[in-house]
């Protein structure tokens, strides 16, 4: 835990990145300085302001539940490191059982 | 050991629309032709902008009218953060603070115990994740990944933890799967996964020592049957309790988390999962991409017209008619459409106990032996109300009437379609008009007692049995006779 409270490795390990003594060190320090920066927002008086939902005043924008043609599945598939022509194919998920 | 059992559900239920709730690929089950049905939005491909399917907006916000949910004025969309291969955008989107429903509540009732409402804290619309398989072999060999699903609509509903037992558990998805299919909001086909469900348990402990205390939450994942749900948490209250006089952990303790434990029905036992990944690590953010729903009064008098009578008004509503308990439950049930059917039969003949055992017996049977639903019955409710009023007017006998229900039946599977107007020819052609005919019946006794001149003697000797035969005569020559009548009359006779 950086003294500006960021626990570099639980995000990374949040984000699945694995980071080197080093690497945690200098993205603690950046990101630091990140927060730093958005707290200057906390100076700002806000007792009389609503909170937001969206920086949009727009609302409703829905569509109409029609079809719309899908992609070919060789389409679908192209941009994946890994597939058998039908599925996405990923490394074994061990997750029931760890 | 004095102990309550506590449980909360969270039902995910997939509604029934034509595509899907961020974008137009089609909402359909279909493992047969996995990632035909996705496109750059459901693919989260970059630069691609999900915008809000209405139906889904619209079924999601009746379905929490009928759980007497209140309908916030505004609602908006969250970015929910995990990674899993099944989640091709590393978020689902989801509904966090200002989910667009709350505080509603559903009756389940065990067998015959006191009907208990169950609190629903809340329930807000998703995108349901693809579906992962896992390599089955053994040898670790890649998991395969469908996107078909992904984007399907999702409404997750969240109960208090008002549940006491197992068995209310099981009634109260029980329930809500009936609620569903009468709205019509989902197919709620629990094989296909239009229905799951998960149960948080846990126990009060009263101990020796006087102290309340409660054991660790877990909550168990995809229970996809009734008996299931049931079946799961039974076990789970055993291992809960047998844990707790093993170790005394409890809920507060230290290092105590909520747990995540699997359902094996094969085996008729809990396991236990991966940690779950605490709520805050979920680092929910309001979604950039999705504009805020505002909804009018006016809409929600709309929808409030397709909100239909809930089954259990609609039971307590059949008994006020004078049904028992027992046949407004077997009749509700059956689901909307056969509940539809008997009123309409109830309302024509003015007769609600009469309708009732017929709907119940005949049809129900009928139905079960055909494997057919009440919309492939080949009675309209028009032509079994023509059927049942003759009965009730006291032109045929209950017995007549079943055995015109038949040759109605049988006509049908001929390919006769059964008519109200046949009904007058078959009880003309099989002379089964109740005889109120003294003559008639008269001369069909003299003629039946002149065929039975040993019946004749063995009554005058004292066997009073034997004047059945003498019925069973009279009775094939004027079916519509009352039986009763008919012994009377020849016992009058033959002592006179
Ligand atoms: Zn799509």
């Amino acid at each position: 835990m950086s003294e500006q409270g960021i626990n570099v490795q639980k995000v990374a390990k949040l984000a699945r990145l694995q980071l080197t003594q080093d690497e945690a060190a200098r993205y603690a320090d950046q990101l630091g300085n990140v927060l730093k920066y958005v707290d200057m927002l906390g100076q700002v008086e806000t007792s009389n302001v609503e909170p937001l939902a969206h920086p949009h005043e727009v609302t409703n924008v829905l569509r109409d539940d029609e079809r719309k043609e899908s992609l070919p599945r060789d389409a679908a598939l192209s941009n994946a490191p890994k597939t058998d022509g039908k599925y996405f194919l990923v490394p074994p998920i061990l997750d029931t059982d760890a | 050991m004095q102990y309550e059992v506590v449980v909360g559900l969270e039902v995910h239920v997939q509604l029934l629309t034509k595509s899907k709730i961020f974008c137009g690929c089609a909402n359909k089950f279909n493992p047969d032709n996995p990632n035909t049905q996705t496109c750059p939005v459901c693919l989260g491909l970059p630069g691609s902008l999900p915008v809000l399917n209405a139906e889904a907006f619209r079924l999601s916000c009746i379905t929490a009218m009928a759980l007497n949910c209140e309908i916030a004025r505004f609602t908006k969309w969250d970015r929910k953060q995990y990674y899993y291969p099944d989640l091709p955008k590393g978020y689902q989107i989801s509904q966090y603070d200002l989910p667009f429903s709350e505080h509603g509540w559903i009756e389940a009732q065990v067998e015959d115990g006191p009907v208990r409402k169950i609190r629903i804290l809340r329930a807000h619309l998703e995108e349901d994740a693809g579906k992962n398989i896992h390599d089955e072999s053994g040898r670790g060999g890649d998991s395969k990944v469908d996107l078909n699903r992904a984007g399907t609509p999702l409404l997750e509903i969240v109960s208090q933890p008002d549940i006491r037992s197992a068995a209310e558990a099981k009634a109260c998805l029980e329930e809500l799967h009936l609620l569903l299919t009468f709205l019509g909001v989902s197919d709620c086909n629990m094989q296909e996964g239009s229905l799951r469900c998960d149960a948080n348990v846990n126990l009060h402990i009263q101990t020796e020592s006087g102290d309340k205390v409660a054991t660790p939450i877990v909550e168990i994942k995809n229970l996809n049957t009734f008996r299931g749900v049931e079946a799961a948490i039974e076990v789970e209250v055993k291992r809960q309790l047998e844990e707790f006089k093993k170790t005394g952990r409890k809920l507060g303790d230290p290092g105590v988390e909520k747990e995540t434990r699997g359902w094996d029905a094969e085996r008729n036992t809990t396991f236990a999962q991966r940690g779950k990944e605490e709520a805050a690590d979920y680092r929910y953010f309001p979604d950039p991409d999705l504009v805020p729903v505002v909804v009018s009064e006016e809409q929600l008098t709309e929808w409030r017209t397709f909100v239909c009578e809930s089954p259990s008004r609609r039971r307590r509503r059949f008994q006020e008619a004078g049904l028992s308990a027992y046949d407004a439950e077997v009749i509700v049930n059956q689901g909307r459409e056969f509940a539809d059917y008997y009123e309409r039969v109830a309302d024509a003949i003015g007769d609600a106990k009469q309708a009732a055992n017929w709907a119940t017996q005949d049809v129900l049977r009928t139905l079960n032996d055909k494997q057919q639903t009440i919309d492939d019955f080949a009675l309209s409710s028009d032509v079994l109300a023509a059927l049942l009023k003759r009965i009730v007017d006291g032109d045929i006998t209950v017995k007549s009437g079943r055995e015109l229900f038949a040759a109605l039946i049988e006509e049908a599977d001929d390919g006769q379609a059964a008519a109200a107007s046949r009904i007058d020819e078959l009880i003309e052609e099989r002379g089964l008009k109740v005889v109120n005919d003294t003559g008639a019946l008269d001369a069909a006794i003299d003629a039946a007692l002149a065929e039975s001149p040993q019946a004749v003697e063995d009554f005058r000797n004292g066997k009073q049995q034997a004047v059945g035969a003498v019925i069973g005569k009279v009775m094939k020559s004027l079916k519509g006779a009352d039986p009763k009548q008919v012994r009377e009359r020849i016992i009058e006779k033959l002592s006179g």
